[in-house]
């Protein structure tokens, strides 16, 4: 990281592709935060600060639904436990210490964590170089969009004139998707699906997503 | 504070502290096969109860509307392997259309 010349070719094609297309679906997050309720401020806090994507979703969407804050935090956070799983992944090859580990904390999410194994194969250093630069250029590109989308959300006006509100479940399915590889899978997103709806009408807003949560728990250990 | 300010610090506080004990806790802790079964499931579980509730919902309400035909081009868009950005594009475009036909 020290010498720019030292930096592997292809790993840097890799980080930067990555980067600016992850970096981009930032307009989408900015633009569901601001129809959902949150202020430009709030909705680029959430980039910098929390900066997942997924848990940034799930936090605006609980709260635009009319959720609590209380919900909110724990569906996102709920959400947030694969980065920890990532950073114990991640720790052991990048060995860093003091703020060098708080730093490399804050850009452990999916991407980071990817792209940096996908370059094991080339060498330990290229691995960390794909780490460090696919997290740097997400955090860089994801906070720009995300300004960019709020800003822009905010000069729409009516949201549903412009397609935001289905924009962010179509988000959310994209997001779900890759994940789907089983039927099992698929039959437990349905399920959480049903469930979710039709305890709207029933529990407190926000309540019927975090719920599906323990159907999950229940699925992953009784399997 | 409002739930919104809540919501924002709170969520940070908590990702960030998931983020940093990971690298903190040794690797063989969470290496239960059924720990890592359970943490691939929950993001499943969530992430469609949440396409549910933002396209069939209105605050306690179930509803069926525009969205509908947004969430059907987007599962068509991913069946058609599309990439990400035509997923989300396609189901606003849709929606949109059918909203601005209706009002």
């Amino acid at each position: 990281m020290n010498r720019i010349s030292s930096i592997n070719g292809p790993t840097l094609r890799d980080s930067l592709s990555v980067s600016l297309t992850v970096g981009a679906y930032g307009v989408a997050f900015g633009a569901a935060a601001v129809a959902n309720g949150f202020s430009v401020l709030q909705s680029c806090l959430l980039s910098l600060l929390t900066f997942s994507g997924a848990s940034q979703f799930a936090v605006v969407g609980v709260l635009g639904a009319g959720g609590t804050a209380l919900s909110g935090i724990a569906t996102a956070s709920l959400l947030g436990i694969r980065n920890g799983l990532y950073g114990v992944i991640m720790a052991p090859r990048l060995k860093v210490k003091g703020f060098k580990r708080i730093v490399a904390a804050q850009i452990t999410i999916d991407e980071s964590t990817g792209v940096a194994l996908g370059q094991e194969v080339r060498s330990p250093e290229a691995m960390r170089q794909g780490f460090w630069l696919t997290g740097f250029g997400v955090f860089i590109f994801w906070n720009l969009f995300t300004l960019a989308g709020a800003l822009g959300a905010q000069a729409m006006g009516d949201i549903r004139a412009w397609g935001l509100d289905s924009a962010v479940p179509a988000a959310f399915l994209g997001l779900v998707w890759p994940r789907l590889k089983t039927n099992s899978d698929r039959a437990l997103a349905i399920g959480c699906a049903v469930f979710a709806i039709a305890m709207t009408p029933i529990l407190p807003a926000g309540l019927p997503i975090i719920a599906t949560a323990f159907i999950a728990v229940a699925v992953g250990l009784r399997k | 504070m409002n739930q919104y300010w809540i919501a924002v610090l709170g969520t940070s506080a908590i990702a960030f502290a998931l983020k940093y004990s990971g690298h903190s806790v040794p690797e063989k802790w969470l290496s239960h096969p059924r720990i890592q079964k359970v943490n691939s499931l929950i993001p499943i579980a969530l992430l469609s109860a949440l396409v549910a509730v933002q396209s069939f919902t209105e605050k306690s309400k179930l509803m069926i509307d525009h969205r509908l035909l947004g969430l059907s081009v987007a599962i068509l868009a991913l069946l058609l392997k599309a990439p990400f950005p035509v997923v989300v594009l396609s189901a606003a475009l849709s929606s949109a259309l059918l909203y601005n036909l209706n009002n």
